[in-house]
């Protein structure tokens, strides 16, 4: 076999989705617009939308969201949703004062055909107030998945705000949907390049904040609004995405309409890309690579000698959303492990071909698109998993076939430090190394009669 | 500095104010954040633990994805309920109609998991498109030859409690289509425990131990043959008023059968709830046992609970649960421990709700109706609260304020119900006030620099 086996479920098919791999295209906005400083989210459809979405992202931060709702009834499914989004909007402003409301549709509000661009321009602000800035995204949750929601509303952001200017010295990055810890390595890294960044979106502090001695309307952290708006004047934007469609690539629309020039990357995970990403920000900046992550990477190779022998030939199972799956694969198979199985609840339709460009290692990898967890574990059974990485909602899955689970991504609700893990650099790969390898020393420790004390 | 808003201030008595009681039993107000979910998640947190039946959310994937595994309701058999079923709609089916699918779908699960009944869910997106739920539940029931309920829960239609209302509506479907054996005890059905952690059992083995039989769990460790029989008890223990008191008087008014309100939370509220059923059914015998029970359970449990009452005597509490019902035994709860209870409120409580929490609760104490994280915060600060009692969305407010939080929702995994759950009950709230993090968490950081 020696051409990657696609299987991925037409979709018209009309079959169940059992224990989804993916999530409705609302929560990716919410999760995005958690990057803005001084923003908040309005869903404008009904209250449950807002309240899972919350309880799922609470499980997995650990810390405050907070995401109004416009709360429809029956009224305003009938007669549409302006009055209830006009009391909404007054009721956030005067609740949490922000500077930024991002408003994201449900699939109610869609259904019925609201338009909500016609009732931001409707909208009049309390006058007692200062009035925030408004930014809205289409998110159906017929339409797409979070990872979906999340490209479309850091789009939407850059669109409303970013203007072209004086050309400026900073440098876009939109990192797709990555942890608060790497985020915090990405503007480290760039800061180190001396290359000053404007990330979107940017919810390390938000959602990855400290102890508060008074409780604050809206935490504290998020991209400032005047810097996403000299988005437009940057010296060049740095996207993170494997699968993004131009026409829903924040990226491509600052090269398109601002002129800011694009290097579209994969998700930098891995010593290959990695190695890319420090070559385009050395180009970028005209710097060498600074030593701290030369010396990271060299910690790195010289653990892949040390690791290699449990890794090789390791058969694994790699689910989430795409970009994630794909960068994932490329790590692995660096390590030497083989992906036997690439599943995501995404439909992009790039994902088997983006893999295919990784090499042999992925040569018989099963790729699963508009994949469920119904249909993970079977394969994985049939493939013969030694050891699964993904969210946390691969667990039950995991647990059944007794392989070990290296939690990666979101959501992950049944661990502490979620918020810390690493993903990306050399030094994301580092901590996926690690992780990795220890699990598979430990499924072999345990396995074994012996009880071997040195592995 | 937070305020209240305007609209909200009929919902919110700061003690002495609103004689007549706080406003209740409305919509969320737009835009207020308010922790309530909506009329899919009452229903579907009262009919998620039957567990050998198909559970199918009829409508895009967030709904069903977000409600995956979404309680710690266990079952001592079926695991069917912890699985997430959804039809997943797509646009198309948006344009052109999801019942082809929604048939589709409930056939394959039906076949590959051979379930005792389906209910279907409607999500809001269903109440827009139109789809003839029942007709395509009426056709698979016919063709399958199990119950295929409909579950009407379109998320806008209304509030959670209209999803409880929905839920029940679907499980009275199911009661009275079957017959129990011939039982010479007196018999009862708990409704409104969900099993979290495993407290149905211990509920129903107090009972049986003073001679009672349990015909039908709903819907804690529940399971639909059960439910069908359920109709020959001669009285229904409702816990979780605001979400099981219809289907009881359904239940009364088809089949005679009375109800009786009882909590298995705190020592006073179980000790009464095994009193008043021996009362009801004016067993002598019967009511010994339950003296026994009692008083044996209670003496094996007064140790602990009093070198815990030593550690927690004075602390304060604030409550914010789903239901009022639970606020009531939590204040008693609390009580028993020496802790005050300075903020009660609720999700779903109703006007005679807050009348007995006014009347519970110290005259000072705050109420709340639907209130959200900023009057939460607000208060925890005022009032000086060491402790928050709520669910997963409190928890944040608390932690980053550095006030301890205990879990009495979904996702406890010590039971809190029954004798034993008082101590755990107790240990939980100790470990949770008395941890050393507190100090740190509310501690400065060094300034550095010059002093």
């Amino acid at each position: 076999m020696n051409a990657i086996q696609n299987a991925n479920r037409p979709e018209s098919a009309d079959a169940p989705t059992s224990n989804a791999c993916k999530l409705c295209s609302p929560l990716g906005a919410c999760l995005a617009f958690k990057g803005i400083e001084g923003a908040i989210t309005l869903l404008h459809g009904s209250q449950g939308c807002a309240t899972y979405i919350r309880r799922y992202m609470i499980s997995h931060f650990k810390e405050p969201v907070d995401i109004a709702s416009s709360n429809f009834t029956e009224s305003s499914a009938v007669f549409g949703g302006w009055d209830n989004f006009s009391l909404a909007l007054d009721n956030v402003i005067r609740q949490y004062r922000p500077t930024v409301i991002g408003i994201a549709t449900t699939c109610l509000s869609e259904t019925i055909g609201d338009d909500v661009d016609g009732f931001m321009r409707q909208y009049k602000p309390p006058q007692d107030l200062p009035a925030p800035e408004m930014v809205r995204v289409s998110t159906a949750s017929y339409r797409g998945t979070h990872a979906d929601g999340f490209a479309g509303a850091v789009r939407a952001i850059v669109e409303t705000f970013a203007r072209t200017g004086t050309p400026g010295q900073h440098v876009n990055l939109m990192p797709g949907m990555l942890s608060p810890a790497d985020l915090r390595y990405m503007k480290e890294l760039m800061v180190d390049f001396s290359l000053p960044p404007v990330v979107v979106s940017d919810y390390s502090d938000t959602l990855d904040g400290g102890a508060w001695s008074e409780y604050q309307l809206i935490p504290p952290g998020g991209t400032r609004l005047d810097d996403i708006r000299s988005m437009g004047s940057a010296r060049a934007s740095v996207e993170f995405s494997s699968t993004a469609d131009a026409s829903a690539s924040a990226g491509a629309w600052l090269q398109e309409h601002c002129g800011v020039p694009l290097r579209a990357m994969h998700v930098p995970m891995g010593v290959r890309w990695t190695d890319d990403l420090m070559t385009a920000l050395a180009e970028l900046s005209g710097l060498p690579v600074p030593d701290k992550h030369l010396q990271d990477r060299q910690r790195l190779v010289d653990s892949l000698a040390d690791a290699h022998k449990h890794m090789m030939e390791a058969r694994a199972v790699l689910y989430g959303e795409e970009d994630l799956v794909i960068g994932l694969a490329a790590t692995l198979s660096e390590f030497g492990v083989m992906p036997v199985l690439c599943a995501s609840g995404g439909r992009s339709g790039r994902l088997a071909s983006a893999l295919r460009e990784l090499g042999p290692q992925l040569a018989e990898a099963m790729v699963m698109e508009g994949a469920d967890f119904a249909e993970i574990e079977q394969a994985a059974v049939a493939l013969q998993a030694d050891i699964i990485v993904g969210n946390s909602k691969g667990y039950s899955m995991a647990r059944r076939l007794g392989r070990p689970l290296v939690r990666v991504g979101f959501p992950i609700h049944d661990r502490l430090g979620a918020a810390r893990l690493l993903h990306v650099g050399y030094r994301g790969t580092q901590q996926l190394l690690d992780r990795v390898g220890n699990a598979l020393i430990q499924a072999k420790q345990d396995a074994s009669p012996v009880g071997y004390t040195y592995m | 500095m937070i305020d209240i808003l305007e609209q909200r201030k009929s919902q919110v008595s700061l003690g002495q104010t609103h004689a007549d009681g706080i406003a209740c039993d409305k919509a969320s107000l737009a835009g207020s954040v308010s922790q309530r979910a909506c009329v899919f998640c009452g229903s579907r947190v009262v009919l998620y633990p039957i567990a050998d039946a198909l559970h199918l959310v009829h409508g895009p994937i967030g709904c069903a994805a977000y409600t995956w595994d979404i309680r710690g309701a266990v079952s001592s058999g079926p695991q069917l309920h912890r699985m997430s079923f959804s039809t997943d709609l797509q646009e198309k089916d948006v344009i052109f109609g999801g019942e082809k699918k929604l048939y589709s779908c409930l056939i394959n699960l039906i076949d590959r998991y051979k379930p005792k009944a389906a209910f279907v869910y409607s999500t809001c997106i269903v109440g827009l498109i139109g789809d003839d739920v029942e007709a395509i539940c009426r056709r698979v029931a016919a063709e399958k030859n199990i119950p295929v309920l409909p579950v009407h829960s379109e998320g806008f239609k209304g509030t959670k409690k209209d999803g409880y209302a929905a839920a029940c509506d679907a499980l009275f479907k199911l009661v009275g289509t079957a017959e129990p054996e011939p039982c010479e005890l007196p018999r009862v059905n708990i409704l409104g425990d969900f099993n979290l952690a495993g407290e149905t059992w211990i509920i129903r083995d107090y009972y049986k131990e003073v001679g009672i039989d349990v015909v039908a769990t709903i819907t804690g460790d529940g399971r639909v043959d059960d439910i069908r029989r359920s109709h020959r008890a001669q009285l229904n223990l409702v816990q979780c008023s605001g979400s099981m008191t219809r289907l009881a008087q359904r239940m009364k008014e088809s089949f005679g059968i009375p109800l009786l309100r009882v909590s298995y939370f705190g020592l006073e509220d179980m000790s009464k709830a095994l009193y008043d059923v021996a009362e009801h059914f004016g067993d002598k015998q019967m009511l010994n046992r339950a003296r026994q029970l009692v008083s044996r359970e209670i003496s094996a449990v007064l140790g602990q609970l009093e070198g815990y009452r030593a550690a927690l005597e004075g602390k304060r509490a604030a409550i914010y649960v789903g239901g009022a019902f639970k606020a009531f035994s939590l204040v008693r709860s609390l009580r028993t421990l020496g802790v005050k209870t300075v903020l009660a409120g609720s999700q779903t409580g109703n006007r005679n709700d807050y009348q007995q929490l006014r009347a519970l609760c110290d005259s000072d104490a705050v109420l709340v109706d639907d209130t959200n994280p900023l009057e939460l915060a607000k208060f925890v600060r005022d009032l000086g609260v060491d402790l928050l009692i709520g669910g997963v969305k409190e928890r944040p407010i608390a932690y980053k304020l550095g006030v301890a939080f205990c879990d009495h929702n979904h996702e406890r995994k010590e039971p809190l119900a029954g004798f034993v759950g008082m101590v755990n009950f107790a240990r939980e709230v100790y470990r949770s006030v008395a941890s050393p993090v507190w100090r740190i968490v509310r501690s400065a950081p060094p300034a550095g620099g010059r002093p």
